[in-house]
């Protein structure tokens, strides 16, 4: 308690004079982090109307058609978590590496550019026919558009390009200049794959089998190879600060997970080859590989619980402990368990394209990325604002957020899985199969539950917010 | 985990597993793209098909459907509609969208010429075509 209080105390200290930061470049990531906030609430704003649609089918037709709220939907997910991972670079390079940032003048241009670029092309989406922003942007020249979350301008793509590299050249010629640590060549890594394999969202030959296979290129090997790499360092380096545990073991944990994701991820790739014009045999190696991908998560739940059972210091940031816990556990459920129930070839011939699908994607996307980008603002921020934790209210109200988002989320793949298993059943397993829209009708009641637990999940996400916001222990 | 077990060693095999089941994936690659003429009718891949895929992609018609069962879940699969409504069906749908029924999903009109249409139904025809392995389980999709 002593801690928090005389941390609590310290929350006016400006930042220039920051105690809290070993280097003052640090604090770049402050922006970063509040952007990728605020995109995060723009995200579930666009989930509730989709949510909705899926009910009331004529909500805000014509003015938002579904496809546009979904692209937003998705598209803010993407661009927060990447705001997220940029952030938590900018912060634990430095950091890492035991130097300054190579240039914070550039890091907080990036910023910018990054976020103009990005606001630009929601309003894009939502100001004009899509048809119309292809036109617009030149589309005719490279068409890259109209893709599942590759959906941005041309232009777009190549700003993301300049941007990833403004970053990279910053991050790499502070790791290049400093100490080289495990969590620090870990996370660039992750962070180069990231670049290197957007390059393939620039690849859209007419023939849609190639389309579709090098499109897994960026989607598969980001969110089951290289994301996860960057997830695995910034939860090593949260770990290592509010555990105290012996780096040595951390980085080794860190090592055998990420080699287990990609032993298992790369191949793994298959189980999106087994209906779109591929050879069977990715049914095979699809299968096998992909049903082995919970292990590197179960691994990163065993990391966070032992890590933190075996603790040489009390953090005074216990809502961080939190967050790193939960992003172990929920990643599992999410990634590795709603991931290897439609894996197998077998059954994804029946649940392909379904619900179940949406309600794997829910869970995964959130507790292994959005919670690890909390687990990182939860440690990080309370520091650049100067002082080692909040104050023991504030505290509360974030752990208040985040059971009322973790628990919302459970609920929504729980109904989406709900869903989807019905929709399976009558569209697909029965003699005198349903259509699409008559089994959708049939599943009215359950979208509605999701749309209901999506309401508790923007409260928590409001509380999330507030949390910023309570100020220091009243004394007692 | 034990101490004879170094984090060298574990960072050896990330290194050597990360490195050797890319080239796995990249020689699978290879055997696959040597395979697909045989499956993905590219005999079929018209001027037409392609102008189709365009007005597929810049519509983002995948945001409210699946084609080959990827994309949103939000109205039916299309990589089977042509066998399950037949070109002559689809063109009149797209042309008498939206319905307007209250409470009812709706799907935007895309203001596409007679020509556009017959170009998008070329694309549906040829992704029809495709052998998905027997996917989808029926004709609804």
């Amino acid at each position: 308690m002593t801690s928090l209080a005389s941390a609590a105390g310290r929350q006016t200290t400006p930042s220039a004079a920051n105690v809290q930061l070993k280097y003052r470049s640090q604090a770049v990531a402050k922006p970063y982090f509040t952007a990728a906030i605020g995109l995060f609430v723009g995200q579930i704003i666009f989930g509730l109307v989709m949510g909705l649609q899926y009910v009331i089918g004529d909500f805000l037709f014509p003015a938002i058609p579904f496809n546009v709220a979904r692209m937003v939907h998705t598209n803010l997910l993407i661009v927060w978590l990447l705001f997220g991972f940029m952030g938590a670079g900018y912060y634990l390079i430095p950091e890492e590496s035991e130097r300054e940032l190579h240039s914070p003048k550039l890091a907080i241009a990036t910023f910018w550019v990054f976020l103009v670029a990005g606001a630009l092309t929601i309003v894009g989406y939502l100001a004009v026919p899509y048809a119309t922003l292809a036109q617009m942007t030149g589309n005719d020249l490279l068409p890259t558009m109209g893709r599942e979350f590759l959906e941005q301008p041309t232009i777009t793509k190549i700003g993301i390009v300049l941007v990833a590299l403004s970053f990279l050249f910053n991050l790499s010629m502070t790791v290049l200049k400093g100490r080289k640590t495990s969590i620090s060549m870990v996370m660039m890594l992750g962070l180069w794959g990231l670049a290197i394999f957007f390059l393939f969202s620039f690849y859209n030959p007419h023939n849609l089998v190639l389309d579709k296979y090098f499109w897994w290129w960026v989607v598969h090997l980001w969110v089951e190879g290289v994301w996860e790499l960057i997830m695995g360092a910034m939860l090593a380096f949260v770990l290592v600060k509010v555990t105290g545990v012996d780096r040595e073991v951390i980085e080794k944990w860190l090592y055998v997970i990420i080699a287990m994701t990609l032993i298992t991820g790369i191949i793994g790739t298959g189980h999106h080859y087994f209906w779109i014009g591929t050879p069977a045999y990715w049914q095979v190696w699809g299968s096998a590989f992909s049903a082995l991908e919970p292990i590197p998560f179960f691994m990163m739940t065993l990391f966070a619980f032992n890590m933190v059972n075996k603790r040489r210091r009390e953090h005074p940031n216990k809502a961080a402990v939190l967050w790193a816990l939960g992003t172990g556990v929920m990643s599992f459920l999410g990634a590795g368990v709603w991931g290897f129930l439609h894996t197998l070839a077998p059954v994804n011939y029946l649940t392909h394209g379904t619900q179940i699908t949406a309600s794997h994607g829910h869970m995964a996307f959130y507790g292994a990325y959005a919670m690890v980008v909390m687990t990182m603002i939860s440690y990080a921020m309370p520091l650049m604002r100067g002082r080692e934790a909040n104050s023991n209210r504030a505290q509360v109200v974030e752990m208040w957020s985040f059971w009322l988002m973790t628990i919302a989320m459970v609920f929504i793949t729980l109904f989406l899985t709900a869903a989807g298993i019905l929709q399976v059943w009558m569209q697909r397993m029965g003699d005198t199969p349903l259509s699409f829209m008559a089994t959708q009708d049939k599943l009215a009641f359950f979208y509605w539950l999701r749309e209901g637990a999506g309401v508790v999940f923007f409260i928590g996400l409001l509380l999330y917010i507030i949390s910023f916001f309570v100020g220091k222990d009243e004394a007692r | 985990m034990s101490t004879s077990f170094t984090k060298s060693t574990a960072r050896n095999i990330f290194y050597g597993g990360a490195v050797f089941f890319f080239l796995l994936f990249v020689a699978l690659t290879f055997d696959t793209v040597q395979a697909l003429p045989k499956r993905d009718n590219r005999a079929n891949l018209t001027e037409q098909v392609a102008r189709g895929k365009n007005l597929w992609e810049v519509n983002n018609c995948i945001g409210c459907h699946t084609l080959l069962g990827e994309g949103a879940y939000f109205a039916p699969e299309l990589g089977n509609v042509y066998q399950r409504r037949g070109p002559e069906f689809i063109k009149a749908w797209i042309k008498a969208q939206p319905t307007g029924a209250p409470g009812r999903r709706q799907m935007p009109n895309f203001h596409l010429s007679d020509a556009q249409i017959d170009d998008l139904v070329a694309f549906l025809k040829y992704s029809s075509q495709i052998n998905t392995n027997n996917w989808p389980p029926n004709i609804e999709g």
